[in-house]
């Protein structure tokens, strides 16, 4: 018997992403659908970013999850269309980044308070950062530099 | 979807790749070298976008060629005179300054045009620039926010980036000439009419040279024969020899 597709979309939110692993492909919204083609369980993956070397690694680790469970043959779609977005980050996984270090992506174009101290007093160093989702913040009162996952 | 000259289309589609793979590469020259951290991060995930934009429009190129040619075959087999950017972005990187006001010069146009790209007929097309566009919005803003704080700098800053606009100004026309493509693409609705784009580039461009208070040289004169292949800077060439090196020293390797 196949899978239900709420028991896969249950494993898929166990694969960590690989350059944040504190959340799930499933959290950073990039696993748009999981359908039964037949034998075949055809998984559509949306990019982050065009070019983040992390995206090939993801669909790896998806269909690794996915033999592990005794699914045999799967097929990695990727769909450029609508583009992600970070409105697709999960509640969890805002959460998450936010107990890891990283302020969350907001709408306002900045993060709210310094994951650290909670502060509100930060500045932006750059609009870009350490992965190509992320910009790099100051804090200007634990004057400890973070990660801020940029809006888009 | 319109139909057009799907040679021509080929063509629209490598312009629109080359331009992406050129200027990734060459940003891609500073990893390791930028004058600051922060900056060289900066630079590096711009390439890496843009080399990443270039895998879907040279992927797509691919395709609609339909001779089983990849985004890599195209990126890594071609010789120069098969590219077809523009000259500005196979310019050489010169310092920080002149790479910044490349990037910005570029960005600008490449934001207009994405913008308009994301509204096209052909479906494949709007959505790799509604997913390109978004990435260049960031691009933009640093180029510019660059521009202004290094033009409006110190007096050392402000005249090496007005020597940077001074050369690569001459370089700007090319984006905005059309030939029998960019007219097949507009008529199709595929692509906008360049001509069109032009006012609202020298309205954001002159805004922020203004703001970085430089000047925009004199004269109409425009480097070209890029996008057409017709004669590429001898830049490029050389770029190629270091890009392509691999493929050229060990032919078909894979990994």
């Amino acid at each position: 018997m196949k899978p239900a597709a709420e028991e896969i979309w249950d494993w898929l939110d166990a694969v960590p992403d690989p350059e944040i692993p504190v959340i799930s492909v499933v959290d950073l919204g990039i696993v748009r659908e999981v359908n039964w083609d037949g034998d075949t369980l055809e998984v559509a993956v949306t990019p982050t970013y065009s070019g983040c070397p992390a995206t090939s690694v993801i669909s790896m680790d998806i269909e690794t999850a996915l033999h592990d469970r005794g699914i045999r043959d799967v097929r990695i779609k990727t769909q450029i269309s609508p583009p992600w977005t970070t409105d697709w980050l999960s509640e969890k996984g805002r959460a998450k980044l936010m107990d890891y270090g990283i302020a969350p992506p907001r709408a306002a174009g900045g993060p709210d308070c310094c994951p650290r101290c909670k502060s509100t007093n930060v500045t932006r160093i750059s609009q870009f950062g350490s992965t190509p989702c992320k910009a790099q913040w100051r804090c200007a009162d634990c004057l400890e530099p973070f990660d801020y996952f940029k809006c888009i | 979807m319109a139909q057009v000259d799907q040679a021509q289309l080929f063509e629209f589609l490598c312009r629109m790749g080359d331009n992406t793979l050129v200027l990734g590469h060459r940003v891609s020259e500073w990893c390791g070298l930028a004058p600051v951290l922060e900056e060289d991060i900066a630079l590096a995930n711009t390439a890496l976008d843009l080399i990443g934009q270039t895998q879907m429009w040279l992927g797509l190129a691919g395709e609609v060629e339909g001779k089983g040619r990849s985004a890599d075959d195209l990126a890594m087999l071609r010789d120069v005179w098969d590219f077809r950017n523009v000259l500005l972005v196979e310019q050489p990187n010169g310092d920080f300054g002149q790479t910044m006001m490349r990037q910005f010069l570029f960005d600008a146009w490449h934001l207009a045009v994405l913008t308009a790209l994301a509204e096209s007929s052909n479906d494949r097309i709007a959505a790799i620039a509604a997913k390109a566009v978004k990435e260049v919005q960031y691009h933009v803003e640093r180029s510019g926010d660059t521009v202004i704080g290094l033009g409006d700098g110190t007096s050392e800053s402000h005249q090496r980036m007005q020597k940077a606009l001074n050369l690569l100004w001459p370089y700007v026309g090319e984006m905005f000439v059309t030939d029998a493509v960019d007219d097949a693409m507009a008529k199709a609705g595929i692509a906008p009419d360049l001509a069109t784009l032009r006012a609202a580039f020298d309205t954001h461009v002159g805004g922020i040279l203004t703001e970085a208070t430089l000047t925009i040289p004199d004269g109409k004169f425009t480097h070209k024969g890029g996008k057409t292949g017709f004669q590429h800077s001898e830049h490029l060439g050389h770029m190629l020899t270091q890009m392509q090196w691999l493929q050229r020293a060990y032919p078909g390797a894979t990994w």
